[in-house]
């Protein structure tokens, strides 16, 4: 594969090595490595479908534009935009009769059928994204990179900032790389802010409690990594991630149910879910370890494992496999694994009884606070043009299954599945190129 | 226990580093190449980490910024 990459010219060569040597290490920035080639702007663009099984389906587009604007100097900017629209689960337990809800606006009421997963079926949204990034050389064997993102929501609004440094040592087989970002985050939630731990109407005459219309938190993040070239063909990376978010944690869309005291598992009857509270902190660490490796046969293993622990209480385990296949003619095969267990967060409940909320702190049923198993299996293909240009596609599969919480499946309950199993589809398609490509056949086309 | 094993390891890579035969820029034409990247398609990383950001409560681990979200 290298042989074809040299044949874009000696420019790409000094390039492709000067990436080896030090921008491919300085792996802090979310972008990645900022990759343009000569000096056309390289253009990346990916489409994702994704679906959920009777739930959310999305359409999400990006944009990325990379080009290298002096000597080891490159300026990336990157716009997305996705469209979602489909079902959540609210976070009540499935029942033996209908349930009805209100809707966020509180201005009308939804009904569920008995014994299944109640949903919010208002789900939809438009979101626009972008993000600049510049990366530039501050000494001979230090990088500096900064950058900025905004992204727009119906009903929330995110800014932020990062900036990293990454220092080579040890002939620069080594690369130490610190990071930081900071975001601040508002929510606008459709009717208001509600209150934790009060009660949701079930009729649109009734008007939730609510604190504000807005309402925002800050997350900010520090990362500290260590990359290593281990041989010719064998590249690793370490990173210690810290990170706290401050202010609304809480999902102002999500309930809970709360059952009657006598262990029946029935729904009290009066007033039967209440909104969600969490704590308005959440300080939460990571250890990440990177493999990259190539085999004689030009075969190339990627694979990454991830610990993750909060003061919530949440742990997780990620590992992440792509083993990438190479064919003649520049076409290559890739699978992708990937197993998540996570635990719950401690004031995860899916239930509660009658007047528990008074006794409480914070309690959630949001599923994703909950103990499950994430697993993905997938499969892309891509196609190197000899001029550099790629098309791939991918297709992968998500499942997510979750365990009930033996404490509050109680009574009638036992016989309904409280954690909200899901399964996923997804289909991208990527087209990689430079820009004088696009150039060269707008101009075909007009002659 | 999982963490001081997990950090010790760390630790002991980084140190054992330090003893590894240095690879000279001139033998870094395989770890040049684009699939050789830790990031070698910086998208399909930025999706993936977007939809499992919004299913997990897990997220980060390998690099900073990137944005929120009112999905999480």
């Amino acid at each position: 594969m290298q042989l074809k990459k040299t044949q874009q010219g000696p420019r790409n060569i000094r390039r492709q090595l000067a990436v080896a040597t030090c921008s491919l290490l300085a792996g802090a920035s979310h972008a990645g490595g900022l990759i343009a080639s000569g000096d056309n702007w390289k253009i990346d663009s990916a489409l994702l479908l994704y679906a959920e099984k009777d739930r959310v389906s999305l359409a999400e587009g990006i944009l990325s534009i990379s080009k290298e604007i002096d000597d080891d100097e490159f300026i990336n900017a990157r716009i997305v935009t996705d469209v979602l629209t489909g079902s959540s689960p609210n976070g009540a337990v499935p029942s033996n009769t209908a349930q009805t809800f209100t809707n966020p606006s509180g201005n009308s009421t939804y009904t569920e059928a008995a014994n299944t997963t109640p949903l919010n079926h208002t789900f939809k949204d438009l979101r626009n994204a972008l993000s600049v990034e510049w990366d530039t050389p501050l000494s001979r064997s230090l990088r500096g990179t900064i950058g900025g993102n905004i992204s727009r929501e119906y009903d929330y609004l995110s800014t932020g900032i990062s900036a990293s440094l990454a220092q080579d040592i040890n002939q620069r087989n080594t690369t130490l790389t610190l990071g930081f970002s900071l975001n601040k985050d508002t929510w606008d939630p459709v009717g208001g802010v509600p209150v934790g731990f009060t009660v949701m109407p079930t009729s649109s005459t009734n008007k939730k409690a609510i604190d504000g219309a807005n309402t925002d938190k800050t997350v900010k993040e520090i990362l500290f990594g260590v990359t290593q070239i281990i041989n010719r063909q064998t590249l690793m990376q370490a990173n210690y991630s810290w990170g706290q978010s401050d202010g609304y944690l809480t999902d102002p869309y999500k309930i809970l149910s709360v059952l009657e005291n006598d262990g029946s598992g029935n729904l009290r009857g009066t007033n039967p879910y209440i909104y969600e509270n969490r704590p308005d902190q959440r300080t939460y660490q990571s250890l990440y370890w990177k493999g990259v490796h190539q085999f004689p046969n030009e075969n190339v293993l990627n694979l990454s494992y991830r610990y993750f622990w909060d003061d919530w209480g949440i742990q997780s385990h990620t590992v992440d496999l792509r083993y990438r296949f190479d064919f003649d003619g520049g076409h290559y095969l890739q699978p992708h694994l990937r197993y998540y267990q996570q635990g719950a967060a401690d004031f995860y409940r899916q239930t509660l009884t009658d007047g528990e909320e008074a006794s409480l702190a914070y309690a959630s049923a949001d599923y994703r606070l909950g103990e499950f198993v994430t697993q993905t299996i997938g499969l892309k293909y891509g196609f190197e043009f000899k001029n550099g240009a790629e098309i791939n596609f991918r297709a992968e599969m998500i499942t997510q299954e979750g365990k009930d919480r033996s404490a509050d499946a109680v009574g009638v309950l036992q016989n309904q599945q409280l954690f909200p199993d899901n399964e996923a589809y997804l289909l991208q398609g990527g087209l990689s190129l430079d820009s004088d490509m696009v150039i060269k056949y707008i101009m075909r086309l007009f002659k | 226990m999982i963490k001081a094993f997990l950090l010790s390891t760390c630790i002991s890579l980084v140190l054992s580093a330090c003893s590894l035969e240095p690879v000279q820029p001139w033998d870094r034409d395989i770890l040049a190449q684009q699939k050789m990247q830790l990031v070698a398609d910086p998208l399909e990383i930025y999706l993936d980490e977007h939809t499992y950001f919004s299913k997990e409560a897990s997220s980060g681990g390998q690099s900073v910024g990137g944005g929120g979200c009112g999905c999480n």
